[in-house]
């Protein structure tokens, strides 16, 4: 009764936060769009009983998806989102590596305080530091300003609503995911592994390539996903950093509900996203269990 | 070298040590981990370090292995100053006490981990690898991790790793202890085995002084980061220089009181209304001079008639224990001192001999005891 209890609470959580609302985004995905509220056909009539329900089904179809890949508008963002995501991503490990790995390596009575500084951006809202950003890499910006005045460029750079703002962007914001699991795992290796290594004739350079680089690849795995994942979908950064040209399938979808109100094809599009999230997020899960097997 | 010969370079003034410690101090802050060590280690020696927990000896292996500097003083291997040399191009390898496996790595490829840096052909890995992996009765679990093994199998792992480059100089910081009775001699044997077919210089720290005793050529008492005796095992045993190292080898009692140069001996007096003993050492004393006289219990005879012998004292057994082939008597003394006596069980028919407060004698020739400074 107990166990019931336990494992029936997420249970209900789940179904109620997620099953539901995907079978009802599901269900909008296989409607028509129509001008009325809502805006798609067919609705669930139940005062007709069975001939209500019958028809309510026939009229679900697949037009939706049929017309997504019709149009290359569609299969161009995903495949753009996965690049941006996957490169922001790497771009991340390239910056959150090293940090992590100093502050498992700093005075333990620093890592406290080292770890709050990591979280301490979200204390403020995250729709603000993105504004934030566009004031440092304006044309007039700060970027610019200091740049200019220490005499590096002498014209000023672009780099707001192009790529390389969405890249800062994403790196900025999703940097304590990629901090965290790392340090997490450098934090707990045993320091005489490498002492070890090096007496068996390592350098230090290839003791942490042979061994701090394979204890902490599940850091690195659980990190990388944790960007990755919410990345591919994101739009705030793309719609405030981004420019015409960053093509993101968040920012499509947004448009579809939004700016054409064609709800029954942006729910299409998001239910494929969902499907294409799935991938990850199952690697995600086993790199997890696998971990948690591991330290038994 | 021939078989009649002695292995003692210790001894012989011309040999070159492989190790050498010169006024070797180790501070850690303002706690000093190891005070001003000078010690010679020999080529092919198996040197054991012994002493209590927290004196110094990991310390003193990790300066050797050259993870810890020395905060004053030099340590030569084969005559050279080893400051400037990082752990990795050192003639050494350690065996570490909390093991260091990698556990990323199966049994094999933590073997082989050493073996891989110096870039040797395949096969010839392979084949040392399973050259180690017999040595240690490891075949079966060649193929697991770390942490899908047990305690004792990880220490064998440990030791097959540090064995597996055949270094010049093996540091194997306490290599037996989580292994059982049977397997641990096996492997003490092995090592012995081992060091006499590769020549490899041992150093070994050990809690169990029955291993020192077995396996090591000598043999340093260690105090407060402090060398209190360096000595082959009979030496050390018979011979301790300090109260300190006669308590902490073995079993002993000691007495206190002073001594009185006699005829070729010294008259010890220790207690009021109890005879003197009889004591010969190299040792010159002053006449009054406080010290202490240490005796093994199995130098001890204990009697129910008064024996003919210099030192004879009477007493009564409080209390006897079994130890299957010997039994050892506590006897108290006139004053309340306890001495211990050890008595062989050679006969299993007879009835115990001697029983709980029986009156009884106990004595030992001169040559028996020890006569200590301090
Ligand atoms: N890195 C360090 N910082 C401060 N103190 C240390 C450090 N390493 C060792 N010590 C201290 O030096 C002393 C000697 O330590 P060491 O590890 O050499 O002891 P040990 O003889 O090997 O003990 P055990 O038999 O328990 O392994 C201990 O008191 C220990 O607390
Ligand atoms: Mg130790």
């Amino acid at each position: 009764m107990r166990r019931a209890i336990l494992i029936g609470i997420p249970f209900i959580w789940l179904l109620a936060l997620f099953l539901i609302p995907f079978v009802i985004v599901f269900k909008i995905s296989l409607s028509d769009l129509a001008l009325s509220i809502p805006p798609y056909t067919p609705q669930l009539d139940l005062s007709q009983g069975w001939a209500g329900i019958r028809d309510f089904f026939s009229q679900l179809d697949f037009e939706n998806y049929i017309f997504l890949t019709t149009d290359d508008l569609y299969w161009r963002a995903y495949l753009s989102s996965l690049k941006i995501a996957a490169v922001a991503t790497f771009l991340t490990l390239l910056v959150g590596y090293p940090i992590a790995y100093g502050m498992a390596r700093a005075e333990e009575s620093w890592r406290p305080m080292l770890l709050m500084l990591v979280i301490l951006p979200f204390w403020t809202s995250f729709l603000i530091r993105v504004y934030s950003w566009m004031g440092i890499l304006s044309s007039e910006g700060y970027l610019n300003q200091v740049l200019l005045a220490l005499g590096i460029i002498s014209d000023p750079l672009t780099i707001l609503n192009t790529n390389a703002a969405v890249y800062i962007g994403i790196v900025y914001t999703y940097l304590p995911f990629m901090i965290l699991p790392i340090y997490a795992t450098l934090e707990k290796m045993d320091i005489s592994l490498l002492e070890a290594a090096e007496d068996l004739g390592c350098s230090r350079f290839s003791a942490f390539w042979l061994v701090t680089i394979p204890l902490s690849l599940p850091g690195i795995v659980a990190g990388c996903f944790l960007v990755f994942i919410p990345t591919i979908g994101e739009f705030v950064i793309p719609s405030l950093l981004g420019g015409s040209q960053t093509l993101m399938i968040g920012k499509v979808l947004w448009e579809e509900f939004f700016s054409n109100r064609d709800w029954p094809v942006a729910s299409a599009v998001a239910v494929i996203l969902l499907l294409i999230l799935v991938i990850p997020i199952v690697l995600f899960q086993r790199n997890e269990q696998k971990q948690r097997e591991a330290g038994k | 070298m021939s078989p009649q010969e002695v292995f003692a370079p210790w001894d012989d003034p011309n040999a070159r040590p492989l190790i050498q410690f010169k006024g070797v101090t180790k501070r850690f802050g303002d706690f000093t981990a190891i005070d001003n060590v000078t010690l010679d280690i020999y080529a092919r020696e198996f040197f054991a370090l012994l002493g209590p927990s927290g004196c110094g000896k990991t310390t003193l292996m990790r300066m050797l292995a050259g993870f810890e500097t020395p905060s004053e003083g030099t340590i030569l291997l084969d005559g050279t100053d080893q400051a400037p040399i990082p752990p990795n191009q050192r003639a050494t390898n350690m065996m570490f006490q909390s093991y260091a496996l990698f556990p990323h790595l199966t049994v094999r490829d933590n073997i082989a981990f050493g073996l891989k840096r110096e870039g040797k052909p395949k096969d010839e890995i392979h084949a040392r690898v399973e050259e180690m992996l017999r040595l240690v009765q490891l075949q079966q679990f060649a193929a697991r991790k770390p942490h899908q093994i047990s305690g004792g199998q990880r220490q064998r792992v440990a030791l097959a790793r540090a064995l597996a480059k055949a270094p010049k100089l093996l540091l194997l910081d306490e290599p037996l202890g989580a292994l059982d009775k049977k397997l641990r001699e096996e492997t003490q044997f092995e090592l012995m085995d081992i060091q006499e077919k590769t020549g490899t210089t041992f150093v070994i720290v050990t809690h169990d002084q029955e291993e020192a005793m077995t396996v090591a050529s000598r043999v340093a008492v260690m105090d407060h980061g402090q060398l209190k005796q360096v000595a082959t095992p009979p030496q050390i045993y018979e011979n301790p220089n300090t109260v300190y190292v006669a308590d902490f080898i073995g079993e002993v009692t000691i007495f206190q009181g002073t001594a009185k140069k006699a005829d070729g001996y010294y008259e010890f007096t220790w207690a009021e209304g109890q005879p003197p003993l009889k004591c010969r050492s190299p040792l010159e004393l002053s006449n009054g001079q406080s010290c202490f006289v240490a005796v093994r219990p199995e130098k001890v005879e204990i009697s129910h008639v008064k024996p003919e012998d210099d030192n004879v004292l009477p007493g009564k057994i409080i209390d006897i224990g079994y130890l299957g082939n010997l039994s050892t008597y506590h006897v108290e003394l006139g004053n309340g001192q306890i001495i211990r006596a050890q008595n062989f069980n050679t006969d299993r028919s007879t009835r115990q001999v001697f029983t709980w407060d029986d009156q009884v004698w106990v004595n030992w020739t001169v040559g028996c005891a020890v006569l200590l400074e301090q």
